[in-house]
């Protein structure tokens, strides 16, 4: 054990589930006593579906150094997934919290299937290539998921796609309508099963780069034909990053899409997928913890900037490319540490004058 | 591995260079190489054999095609004429992580380390194919993935210190300095548990002391594994002490073979690298 | 008739996502990355066009002068404060700036316009032209698209071959250093590129404006990214690629709703853009560079 402890990745990695445990605590705590306002109640599963989304992604950018423009449209595949079957468990698993984790696996392995059937022609591409594609393929995820009717009556299940080509008997739920989405979601969605969510995306995420795989997407991510020279197989590596991504992905759709009383296909857009690319970014790529904090930063700061109304997300858009100013331009930062040495080389002379 | 026809070739006899080689079967034999790109013939009527312990040497000018023969070798490019055989098997239509696995590794001209990794990461990662954990078990850090990760990191520390770096074992590779990455570079080879290595220029960047260090070392992995080696460089004092077995190309194709005696005397190849004297 | 009608439409919003193509392809050619902020610079130019013939009054023509130099000069700062200080970093890096400007520019034409769409008045005077007895109608925006897409092209091609700025402009998307060795001022040539890829974004603004009549903040975003679409279908960085690949797109487009499925027009769009990277890497007319070993 103690051996375990003096392990440099297994200590970092006790640190991230430490802080996430203590923030649920501490969130569930005040949730318990009141102390939250409705919206911030309202917060508590989205960033834990974030959380999740960054982290999964952060795998595939960070770790695997493949942009991929459409993270989106797993997190739609998953939630409609989710939303569908939670519908058609309604009687059959009582239990609510069983019923939301079966629907969470369920869009969790549909999105890594969808991830597994993209991933064959896309990963043959690379770089910039692969962004456009996948991008496309999110939205293509999006439009078919935003073309789908599903409705359930005493006959069972009605599937159709560009219009409702049944009609329900009386008594029949539309559970899929289309553009529309889902409406009548019965909400199962949880502030503790959004924590249970982060810990298993955290567990996969985390023992996987410290495995023999995560060392061989490393090392495709740093020189793939060095990586191919020592019997590497590439693609294959490059696949399973893409499918454990789309899964984990998946799952947090579910649970996103639970979570509300009706859902739009619409809202797994490109933007979407770009939002949760820039939390991983701007947490760092490759840093698990990173992509933690700025999910969760960066979810409540434009939340929390409402009252600013009309200028919240300028302000946002303008934060946003300072902060990448500051962290990546070598001009900037030279500037900035010029300007520091030179405050504190006031202090000095200071201090030195009143030394002296 | 069952997935690729696997034509193993019997091949009577092979004079190979050193006598306890001699009739045993090559690691590496190369029959009527030639690739062309667009019409320009690079590589043409390469042939070689390379004994499982005999060092050899390929060298040319610039230009000669000896980069682009190490990577018909090691499948990065597909030959236009001529097989390729590892170990008697043919590479043809591999992929070049298949190809590795027949027991070919190398090293590259211009480095190629994982830059952002450790250096004990770099050497895991050559050994990647012969841990023997599965997914599962080490995502669910079952006790094979602790005991498959500790016999890793042993081996990759034993191989490390052999080469003179298990100080730097927990160092960024992409910050240490040169000669230490062609070296890592070599270790990471040797990792894959080749029974042939390519060393693409070792010595290159590398000051008079590290060389004669390398040309010692070269022979001691060698004597230590047990493997051929098959070398590209342009010290001729490293080749010549080195080296058994010399092949010189030019123009992508074999000028002479021999050893470094025969190879130092050849009107052919002093013509390559100085140019035909003028008869005025 | 009906299908030669709906290939004239395909080849007039092809044209528009032709013209945007151009603006993306030579940024990403010479400065190597995605301006994700270039579909949000076709709103403002359209803006400006509306702003200058509605409030001010004046003539179709000069709107279109003025939302060019606004565009110019816009493209020119957006370039000198936000993506030059990140030269040389990874291209994630100035990808995500990218969408900082683009997040920028629509809330802020937001906060000036309103979010409420504008009722764009078409800045074409010609007459629809009748045809076949009145079953075929070219109007006179399809004619106006088209051409200026053709002389863009033609003048953009002929500007990047025989101009000393334009072959600066192919020195240094070729290989920046050796340019820079020569003499080319890089950071010049790349605010050229951005100048003239903004005053092309704000013609495409006004044309697309003018078939499609409403204005909103976020006009520019989904055909920006058809028309990043058509720059890398046509092989990214070429200049005939980026106008075949943007007709071509907007033919698929128009020929999907009209005789597969409006609902699936964007997934069909998009399906023939994944097929044709898998068929050739590099889009159809680009270059494929292999990495040496």
């Amino acid at each position: 054990m103690k051996k375990l402890l003096n392990n440099k990745n297994t200590r970092s990695n006790l640190v991230i589930y430490l802080v996430v445990t203590v923030f649920f605590l501490v969130m569930q705590g005040m949730n318990m006593g009141g102390m939250l306002t409705s919206s911030w109640k309202g917060f508590l599963v989205p960033i834990c579906v974030y959380i999740s989304l960054a982290v999964s992604l952060n795998l595939l950018v960070g770790i695997c150094g493949e942009l991929s423009l459409g993270h989106a449209g797993f997190m739609g595949i998953g939630a409609f997934a989710g939303i569908v079957v939670a519908a058609l468990l309604q009687d059959a698993v009582a239990l609510e919290p069983l019923r939301l984790f079966i629907a969470m696996i369920v869009g969790g392995v549909l999105a890594g299937a969808a991830g597994f059937l993209i991933g064959i022609p896309v990963l043959r591409l690379r770089g910039d290539y692969l962004a456009i594609v996948t991008l496309a393929f999110g939205e293509i995820l999006k439009n078919i998921v935003g073309n789908l009717y599903v409705g359930l009556d005493a006959e069972g299940v009605h599937v159709s796609a560009t219009s409702a080509k049944f009609t329900l008997l009386e008594g029949g739920k539309m559970i899929l309508d289309g553009p529309v989405g889902a409406t009548g979601i019965k909400k199962l969605a949880t502030f503790p099963m959004g924590f249970v969510l982060v810990l298993i995306t955290l567990f996969v995420v985390l023992n996987l780069v410290n495995s023999k795989e995560g060392r061989a997407i490393k090392a495709v991510r740093d020189n793939r034909i060095a990586a191919e020279s020592v019997g590497i197989n590439v693609t294959a590596f490059r696949m399973k990053a893409f499918v454990v991504s789309a899964f984990l992905a998946g799952m947090a759709g579910a649970l996103f899409g639970l979570n509300y009383s009706s859902m739009a296909a619409s809202k797994f857009n490109f933007n979407t997928s770009i939002n949760i690319l820039v939390f991983v970014v701007l947490g760092g790529m490759g840093n698990i913890l990173g992509s933690v904090i700025s999910a969760t930063v960066l979810y409540v700061l434009p939340e929390a900037l409402r009252s600013l109304e009309d200028y919240r997300m300028i302000l946002y858009a303008v934060v946003l490319i300072l902060v990448m100013l500051f962290t990546w331009s070598p001009r900037v930062k030279e500037f900035v540490s010029v300007v520091t040495d030179k405050i504190s080389g006031i202090f000095k002379k200071k201090e030195v004058e009143t030394n002296g | 591995m069952a997935d690729y026809p696997r034509k193993v070739i019997q091949v009577p006899t092979y004079n190979l260079f050193r006598e306890q080689d001699a009739g045993k079967q090559p690691v590496l034999d190369v029959r009527n190489l030639g690739i062309d790109f667009g019409g320009l013939t690079a590589v043409d009527s390469f042939n070689i054999t390379l004994g499982p312990t005999e060092i050899s040497g390929l060298i040319g000018p610039n230009g000669a095609g000896k980069t682009t023969i190490f990577n018909l070798l090691t499948g990065v490019y597909q030959p236009t004429r001529g097989s390729v055989l590892v170990n008697g098997i043919d590479i043809k239509g591999m992929p070049v992580h298949k190809v590795n696995k027949l027991g070919i590794a190398r090293t590259f001209q211009n480095i190629r380390l994982f830059s952002e990794m450790t250096a004990l990461d770099n050497v895991k990662v050559g050994m990647h194919n012969e841990i023997r954990c599965s997914f599962l078990a080490s995502l669910l850090r079952l006790p094979s993935y602790y005991r498959a990760e500790a016999a890793a990191n042993m081996k990759a520390m034993e191989l490390l210190d052999f080469m003179g770096l298990a100080d730097v074992a927990d160092q960024k590779a992409g910050s240490l300095p040169y000669g230490v990455q062609r070296r890592l570079e070599i270790v990471r080879a040797l990792a894959t548990n080749p029974s042939v290595i390519l060393l693409d220029e070792p010595a290159a960047g590398m000051n008079p002391s590290e060389t004669t260090e390398l040309m010692h070392q070269i022979r001691r992995i060698r004597d230590t594994f047990h493997i051929a080696i098959f070398l590209i460089e342009h010290d001729m004092n490293l080749v010549m002490n080195v080296c058994e077995a010399i092949a010189v190309v030019n123009y992508g194709k074999i000028i002479a073979k021999g050893t470094p005696e025969e190879i130092r005397s050849n009107p052919a190849v002093i013509e390559a690298y100085l140019g035909k004297e003028d008869n005025d | 008739m009906q299908i030669l009608q709906y290939l004239i439409n395909g080849i007039s919003i092809g044209a528009v996502y032709a013209i945007i193509a151009l603006g993306y392809t030579m940024v990403y050619g010479i400065a190597k990355m995605l301006n994700f902020a270039h579909g949000d610079i076709i709103m403002v130019g359209a803006y400006i066009s509306f702003c200058v013939t509605n409030y001010l009054g004046l003539p179709a023509f000069v709107s279109v002068i003025a939302a060019m130099a606004v565009c110019t000069l816009l493209g020119i700062l957006i370039e000198k404060l936000a993506y030059m200080p990140l030269r040389g970093t990874p291209s994630l890096a100035v990808l995500i700036t990218a969408i900082g400007v683009s997040y920028f520019l629509q809330n802020g034409a937001q906060l000036i316009w309103g979010s409420a769409p504008k009722n764009f008045a078409s800045i074409v005077p010609l007459k629809p032209v009748f045809l076949a007895g009145g079953e075929l109608v070219i109007t006179g925006e399809v004619i106006v698209t088209i051409l200026a897409s053709v002389l863009i092209m033609v003048g953009l091609t002929l500007f990047t071959t025989k101009t000393k700025i334009g072959k600066a402009m192919r020195a240094v998307s070729e290989d920046r250093a050796a340019a820079q060795l020569m003499g080319i001022s890089v950071n010049n040539t790349i605010s050229m590129t951005f100048a003239i890829g903004s005053a092309l974004a704000a013609i495409a603004g006004v044309l697309l404006c003018s078939t499609v009549p409403t204005l909103q903040p976020t006009t520019g975003a989904m055909p920006g990214i058809r028309a990043f679409t058509a720059a890398v279908f046509g092989g990214i960085g070429s200049i005939p690629g980026a106008m075949l690949g943007g007709i071509l797109l907007g033919i698929i487009e128009t020929f999907s709703k009209a005789f597969i499925s409006t609902q699936f027009s964007d997934a069909i769009v998009f399906s023939v853009l994944i097929i044709i990277l898998l068929v050739k890497p590099a889009g159809l007319l680009g270059k494929q560079i292999q990495e040496k070993v």
